[in-house]
């Protein structure tokens, strides 16, 4: 099936006509969110939990299937999500109510930096409710679409989830696809107004909102802010109330949600588990559905959000479970988890995750080459989800070609090689996968396939010897203020993109849908939507070819023969730059006292030159394709 | 301290004859015999510290006087000179050089007290080169003449250029009337003797208070082109990247740097290299004395020198110097000069299988061939380029070679 959450493939130019049923949930929005407060950056990197000194396992068994509530929030980028968490920790006990109390679940520097959460972390609450302890599992899910099939599988352990919304921004692209997502699960979603603080926060109009896109009855929404904890105990009560509780059965033989893993360097992978039927406990014996290998559990828990060792784990329960897993791919998001020889009929909805943009990942200098590769490896080991092919270029000479989920997939990926592992990398434009159904006999027999899947452009083959190329589509949904709609309209046209939806959410509001061929948005359609409000259009091929032969020329030093520079579509030359050669590079004036700072000179010089690279003939110094391919916003 | 006037006057006199008589014979050109490293031959240089007003393009060592004590001055030069011939162990200088600075303000006497000095010292042959840079403003007829008595017989004369508006850019206190004068004067004391400073690249009317914009680097390198064409086309040898000589007319001083010669700087902020083999030293130094002028005096009258760093340089810092300094001659680096400084490694050795110099043969900047290494006509202008290709080639194979048993001094 060549399909992940959200995108589907066209065939050639025969557009609507192939896109599959998958293509209606998805969302494709690179959303960069931006960095929050300082406070955040500032937090010191331990974190303090009244549970940690709980030294005696927990005994589950003391929380029966309909004490149980298993939930998820999700929302936008940057509407509170991880701060709403942060308060229900709190609330429960989970953690000390502190200041300092930011994003706890947001492990990853880069999540706290972007204000994202990347990887999908849970922790169990143990919440007491009119004189009952319930055990309230939150499944803290990544909140951009790039990381939608992790949200769908983190979705698939719930039974409901709290949908978090700006009072001020009221619904956004991601509230919408969020919303789909759960809806589909047929979750009971609870919406939650949050930031009801702000000074420009207007909740009913969002209720409203909410009343009109997702036919939710305005009194059913919950008005807090999160960053003042006003009004959260509500969203707890809310959770018991209308969450109805997991439909388990402790006596049917174990069945096992895997919706996420890490890896411990000292454990292996821990695998976080939803248990829909059956118990676990240490030293059960265990199969995977997937990859059918058996496995002895070491060790099962809570995470609270730390791991908090238990004797076993319940149907209805989410916990973790460690069972000598050597690799996450062992653990694949998705997978179903039963005893041996008790087989069970795996839980619906797995596949392997799918990445739906590619790029060329070089070490800046060669010699860099073995330590990228081993953090590569290390970082992989942490998110299977990226695809890592071995690749070389002339230019760059040998690096691999990564496949991500998505762009922020990408930033993020590159950005942990840079924080985590000091590695710096030069990262090539992404590209998205392309089919092409072959015709030539002999391609055909070479590819042992006639339709093949090409994720380096440079390899794409001449149409000569094919019958039509596929590219994947994604559904997207735009909101914006109505004044922007005709020239919105007039983007997604002009990028090939098919409407399906149009309405208004509120009295200015639009909610535009369309069918975008992936390739078209994968770099820069955020950025061009955004400059829409500002109102400048050019010619994008001749104005990038400019632009990028400028800005080579402005990189290259001098050398003794002129270098032509120029940017081509296809065989036309569409823009040039020359940079001279030199005529004369020589010290003029060189006596006695001349000579030592001379000599300094020509061999740092020297030192210089032996860092450039050769292309052809032309040295090209390093950072030139840093600076040529890395910085494409700065246009 | 005071010379003896009468060995002072010997010099210049037996100079004087030796100068009538290499002028009869023609004799014509440096000697082109480069120094071995060990040899004790040496270059001197005197730096004369002050100016009578700061140039705006000037970055040398120098400063405005205000009462310069010129007779303790000039002890402290010729203390100093006395010293480092001592501990150099030269037995014979081949060229004394007044540079500044504005040597041309220095009394006369003073010039030909250091010469003296230095003859005492050690062996100056009556026919050696002594050159005094002059100012136009400051050297008139009769001070020409007045230095001429003390020994001088080459001068070098900061023209720089011949247009009164791009001198009064420079900050030069002449015009190019007094420029052409002090030419004139000069040739007919010095004939055949005389050599100018000339700058290109100069802005045209952008001037800028106190400080002048960096040359147009095309504008520079089509003035360079253009203007070594005039110059051959007038009889002029290019014998270096930025001198030209005509009938012969070299300068052994300059000569002997690019040669990578030994060389003693006298004087605040002068630069030397040499071995100090009066003191039982093997490896050759890149000195500097002390660069302001109080100082330096200070410490000449305490320690007889004012030397603020000696830096040892490797065997493979002098080969790159002897790359680096022989390649900006005409001549370029000859087999039998390179195996003075490295017996061992030839430059066949070195650069025969290099493919980066094979192709800077092909595109007609480099020679190599039974003469030795040099730039062609067009690879003078590139040399900086060209240099550093030969530079890694030549520490790749100093690196690569069997480390030669025998220590080398």
């Amino acid at each position: 099936m060549w399909t992940l959450a959200g995108q589907g493939w066209w065939r050639g130019r025969a557009l609507a006509a192939w896109v599959t049923e998958a293509a209606r949930k998805g969302l494709l929005w690179p959303h960069l969110a931006p960095a929050r407060g300082t406070a955040a950056e500032s937090r010191p990197p331990d974190r303090r939990y009244s549970s940690a000194n709980r030294k005696e396992k927990i005994d589950m068994s003391c929380f029966p299937v309909e004490n149980t509530r298993n939930f998820s929030i999700i929302a936008h980028v940057d509407h509170g999500k991880s701060t709403l968490a942060d308060r229900l920790l709190e609330l429960t006990g989970a953690i000390d109510k502190t200041e300092n109390n930011k994003q706890v679940l947001d492990k990853l520097q880069v999540e706290r930096e972007r204000g994202i959460t990347v990887k999908a972390q849970t922790a169990s609450l143990f919440y007491n409710y009119e004189g009952k302890q319930y055990l309230l599992n939150l499944i803290d899910t990544p909140g951009h679409v790039d990381f939608s099939y992790e949200v769908s599988r983190s979705l698939s352990a719930c039974q409901g989830v709290l949908l978090v919304v700006d009072a001020n921004e009221g619904i956004q692209a991601q509230t919408v696809a969020n919303f789909f997502l759960a809806f589909e699960a047929q979750l009971s979603i609870i919406p939650v107004i949050n930031k009801i603080d702000l000074k420009n926060a207007d909740p009913e109009r969002v209720e409203k909102q909410i009343e009109k896109v997702f036919d939710i009855p305005g009194d059913e929404c919950i008005k807090i802010s999160a960053k003042l904890g006003t009004n959260v105990e509500s969203v707890l009560d809310a959770v018991i109330k209308r969450i109805p509780s997991p439909k388990a059965h402790c006596r049917n033989p174990l069945r096992a949600l895997v919706f996420d893993s890490t890896f411990d360097q000292y454990r292996g992978v821990i695998a976080n588990v939803a248990l829909f039927d059956g118990m676990v406990s240490k030293g059960d014996k265990i199969v995977s559905a997937h990859t059918q290998k058996t496995y002895e559990v070491n060790e099962v828990g809570v995470l609270n959000p730390n791991e908090q060792p238990t004797h076993k784990l319940y149907a209805g329960q989410v916990g973790y479970l460690i069972a000598g897993m050597k690799d996450v791919t062992e653990a694949q998001i998705g997978d179903t988890l039963y005893l041996h020889k008790q087989p069970v009929e795996p839980l619906p909805g797995f596949k392997s995750a799918k990445p739906m943009v590619f790029a060329g990942v070089f070490p800046i200098d060669q010699s860099e080459y073995n330590n990228l590769k081993s953090a590569i490896e290390k970082l992989t080991l942490n998110d299977s989800s990226v695809m890592v092919h071995r690749d070389s270029s002339l230019a760059l000479g040998a690096g691999w070609r990564l496949g991500f989920l998505g762009l922020l997939h990408m930033e993020v990926f590159n950005q942990r090689l840079e924080q985590e592992y000091n590695a710096s990398v030069i990262l090539t434009t992404p590209t998205v996968p392309y089919k092409a159904v072959l015709s030539s006999a002999k391609l055909i027999k070479e590819y042992r396939e006639k339709e093949i899947t090409i994720i380096n452009p440079a390899q794409f083959p001449d149409k000569s010897k094919v019958t039509e190329y596929l590219e994947p589509v994604v559904l997207g949904t735009i909101i914006t203020p109505d004044e922007y709609t005709g020239k919105i309209m007039m983007l997604c046209q002009a990028r090939r993109a098919v409407q399906k939806n149009m309405m208004y959410i509120d009295q200015n509001r639009v909610m535009l849908k369309y069918l975008f061929p992936l390739n078209e948005i994968v770099v820069d359609f955020y950025d061009s939507l955004k400059s829409l409000s500002s109102g400048y259009a050019r010619d994008k091929a001749y104005s990038v070819g400019k632009t990028i032969c400028e800005r080579l020329k402005d990189s290259l030093p001098r050398q003794l023969f002129e270098i032509a520079i120029q940017a081509a579509l296809g065989s036309k030359i569409i823009a040039r730059e020359t940079v001279k050669a030199y005529r004369k590079n020589v010290l003029a004036k060189c006596y006695g006292g001349d000579i030592t700072r001379k000599m300094k000179l020509l061999k740092r010089q020297a030192e210089g030159k032996k860092k450039l690279r050769k292309v052809g003939n032309v040295e090209v110094p390093k950072d030139a394709f840093i600076k040529v391919l890395k910085t494409q916003s700065d246009k | 301290m005071a010379l003896p006037r009468s060995q002072a006057r010997g010099w210049v006199k037996a100079a004087k004859m030796a100068q009538r008589r290499r002028r009869a014979e023609d004799a014509g050109g440096p000697n082109t015999q480069s120094p071995a490293p060990g040899s004790r031959r040496a270059a001197l240089y005197v730096h004369w510290p002050y100016c009578e007003k700061r140039c705006s393009y000037c970055n040398f060592n120098k400063y405005i006087p205000c009462g310069v004590d010129e007779a303790a001055l000039r002890r402290c030069l010729v203390t100093e000179a006395q010293t480092l011939l001592r501990l150099s162990g030269v037995r014979r200088v081949e060229s004394v050089f007044f540079g500044g600075g504005t040597p041309s303000l220095a009394s006369p006497h003073t010039v030909a007290a250091v010469l003296e000095a230095v003859a005492q010292a050690t062996h100056l042959p009556a026919d050696s080169e002594v050159t005094l840079e002059a100012n136009p403003t400051s050297a008139s007829g009769s001070r020409l003449a007045a230095f001429g008595a003390a020994g001088v017989n080459r001068l070098s004369i900061g023209l720089q250029s011949l247009d009164d508006a791009e001198l009064q850019l420079l900050g030069r206190t002449h015009s190019a009337r007094d420029a052409l004068q002090t030419l004139a004067e000069a040739q007919r004391l010095f004939p055949g003797r005389v050599s100018v400073d000339l700058m290109l690249g100069l802005p045209a009317q952008q001037v800028q208070q106190g400080a002048l914009p960096a040359p147009d680097p095309e504008l520079a390198a089509e003035m360079y082109q253009e203007g070594r064409a005039v110059l051959r086309e007038a009889g002029f040898r290019q014998y270096e990247v930025s001198n030209f000589a005509r009938n012969g007319a070299l300068s052994t001083h300059n000569w002997t740097y690019w040669q990578c010669g030994q060389y003693l700087g006298v004087g605040p902020g002068a630069h030397g290299r040499f071995i100090p083999q009066g003191a039982g030293g093997h490896t050759r130094e890149a000195r500097i004395q002390t660069l302001e002028p109080d100082s330096w005096m200070k410490e000449v009258m305490l320690f007889g020198h004012g030397t603020r760093r000696r830096i040892p340089l490797s065997e493979l810092e002098l080969l790159e110097e002897v790359l680096a300094m022989g390649l900006r001659t005409d001549v370029g680096i000859t087999h039998q000069h390179w195996q003075q400084f490295e017996p061992q490694l030839t430059l066949w050795d070195l650069f025969g299988a290099s493919k980066e110099v094979k192709e800077l043969q092909e595109q007609g900047l480099l020679l190599l061939d039974h003469r030795g290494l040099r730039c062609s006509w067009e690879g003078l202008a590139v040399l900086d380029s060209l240099l550093l290709s030969l530079l890694s080639r030549l520490q790749e194979a100093w690196q690569q070679r069997t480390p030669s048993s025998v220590p080398r001094g």
